[in-house]
């Protein structure tokens, strides 16, 4: 939770909410640019920036990128954070709206 | 040095950790008379214990595992007040993971939502934000804790819930912030620290400023740090060069990641948000003078305690640890984990009693993981 995720944003969502898409690790998942936002937001797609929470908080270099989400898995947080992203996903359904659907 | 093949690149390794040894050397440091370097943030104890980083170092270095793990500083009470939030029929109680199994003195939020409380695991304040448009007739409280690194993002929800007018959300807000108890620890008479790692995340929102008083008023060094082990391991030199030379300064060894001057938008989110507490409560610390945040009064819509009638304000607050829980010392360097009584016996990772033992963050818990393995290897070898 406390660690931050590489992730890269592949596509802006809502320009209004600063919302993008970003791939982290193969996950795609939509987190807020609000503190990484430049006055055209469509030059941050490509970038990639480390996520915490849900919120891209600093863009970084792919180099640094590789060497964060490395360190990340010797730890066990990159599993751990993707599994988060997941229960995040679930959590939006009650028991039995995720049986209807 | 059985871990240094592990790292990205053992040879660089070497050389920094042949330096180290030197520096240690020079400045006469022994494992009877050691330099004792804190490192703050959790994430860097994770990191140190997995990879050996305090025994491929000479004994003449001592890590002090700092408070930095929000999970593992949490007090009882704010788990009970929680817990009280969560019950409410109408709430849907929305947190991060990490904090599921803290203990509190009636139950831990796992408990709670065995019980039947609506609780939601989530990763980001975002789902939290999106459970509130999603069920208009519920209560959706998100549990808001961490530094720095986690503060911006609830403080931006809450500018978020505004602007849409979504009055049933509301952040429970448990937001620390870094300096203080590093402040505390510093004022404390036993403690015996030569110099400190920053942690890295953290400097990233609020910039290297915030420490200028460790290096000022207190004449310690302070390195900012990585998360890779070799990152922790030049900062660790960083520390030592200072200390050879009698200088005590604030230095950025992640300076590729944090900016002087932190990241200006989370800042003016938090400042926006949030204002410190006259005082908050640390689980094994005490209560610390202006450690805490609370929701700025022009947000009170958003601010659970004031929603729900909890926490802070509400009532006389009791502090209290699990009988026999060693958190407190463990946490200010007085004792190591194994020294703890329940560690081991009354208090593992599976069912754990005081909140070093929960996130794999807290000292106890990568202790357990790790170092308990690493003293069987030893024995064997």
């Amino acid at each position: 939770m406390c660690l931050g995720i590489p992730g890269q944003i592949v596509e802006i969502t809502d320009a209004t909410r600063l919302m993008a898409i970003a791939d982290i690790s193969g996950v795609r998942r939509e987190v807020s640019v609000a503190c990484v936002a430049t006055p055209d937001l469509s030059d941050l797609i490509g970038e990639w920036a480390l996520i915490h929470v849900g919120f891209a908080m600093s863009v970084i270099d792919e180099g640094e990128a590789e060497k964060t989400l490395e360190a990340l898995r010797g730890l066990g947080e990159a599993q751990e954070t993707l599994e988060a992203m997941a229960q995040g996903d679930a959590a939006l359904h009650t028991p039995a709206e995720r049986v209807a659907s | 040095m059985r871990y240094v093949e592990e790292f990205r690149d053992p040879s660089a390794a070497r050389d920094v950790l042949r330096a180290i040894k030197d520096v240690t050397a020079e400045i006469g440091a022994t494992k009877e008379k050691p330099i004792h370097i804190m490192e703050i943030c959790g994430g860097h104890t994770h990191a140190i214990f997995r990879y050996g980083l305090d025994r491929l170092t000479p004994e003449g270095i001592e890590f002090i595992h700092g408070p930095g793990c929000p999970v593992c500083v949490l007090p009882m009470s704010r788990i009970d007040e929680c817990v009280e939030i969560a019950e409410r029929p109408e709430v849907i109680f929305a947190t991060f993971g990490d904090a599921m199994r803290v203990p509190g003195s009636r139950k831990s939020l796992m408990q709670a939502k065995a019980d039947g409380a609506d609780i939601r695991m989530v990763y980001s304040p975002l789902d939290a934000l999106e459970l509130a448009r999603r069920n208009p007739d519920r209560e959706v409280v998100f549990f808001g804790l961490g530094f720095e690194t986690t503060t911006p993002s609830t403080a931006l929800s809450i500018q978020q819930a505004s602007r849409e007018a979504l009055r049933n959300f509301s952040v429970f807000c448990n937001h620390i912030t870094v300096p203080p108890p590093i402040k505390a620890l510093l004022d404390d008479p036993y403690m015996v620290l030569d110099g400190f790692v920053g942690p890295g995340h953290v400097s990233m929102v609020i910039g290297t400023h915030p420490y200028d008083f460790i290096a000022k008023d207190y004449g310690k060094p302070i390195v900012v740090a990585g998360f890779e082990p070799l990152d922790l391991l030049q900062s660790v030199l960083m520390v030592l060069h200072q200390i050879r030379d009698g200088r005590a300064e604030v230095e950025n060894q992640y300076a590729r990641v944090v900016p002087e001057h932190g990241n200006p938008v989370s800042i003016a989110a938090i400042e926006d948000v949030y204002e410190p507490r006259p005082t908050f409560e640390w689980r094994g610390l005490g209560e610390i003078d202006a450690s805490g945040l609370r929701i700025r009064h022009a947000y009170r819509a958003y601010d659970a305690e004031e929603k729900f009638r909890v926490g802070y304000g509400a009532g006389p607050r009791i502090v209290s640890e699990p009988d026999g829980c060693a958190c407190g010392q463990v946490m200010t360097g007085r004792i190591k984990p194994p020294q703890c009584p329940q560690y081991g016996q009354g208090c593992t990772p599976e069912m754990p009693l005081g909140a070093l033992m929960v996130s794999s963050e807290g000292a106890c818990a990568a202790y357990f993981q790790y170092s308990a393995n690493d003293d069987v290897m030893e024995a064997a070898e």
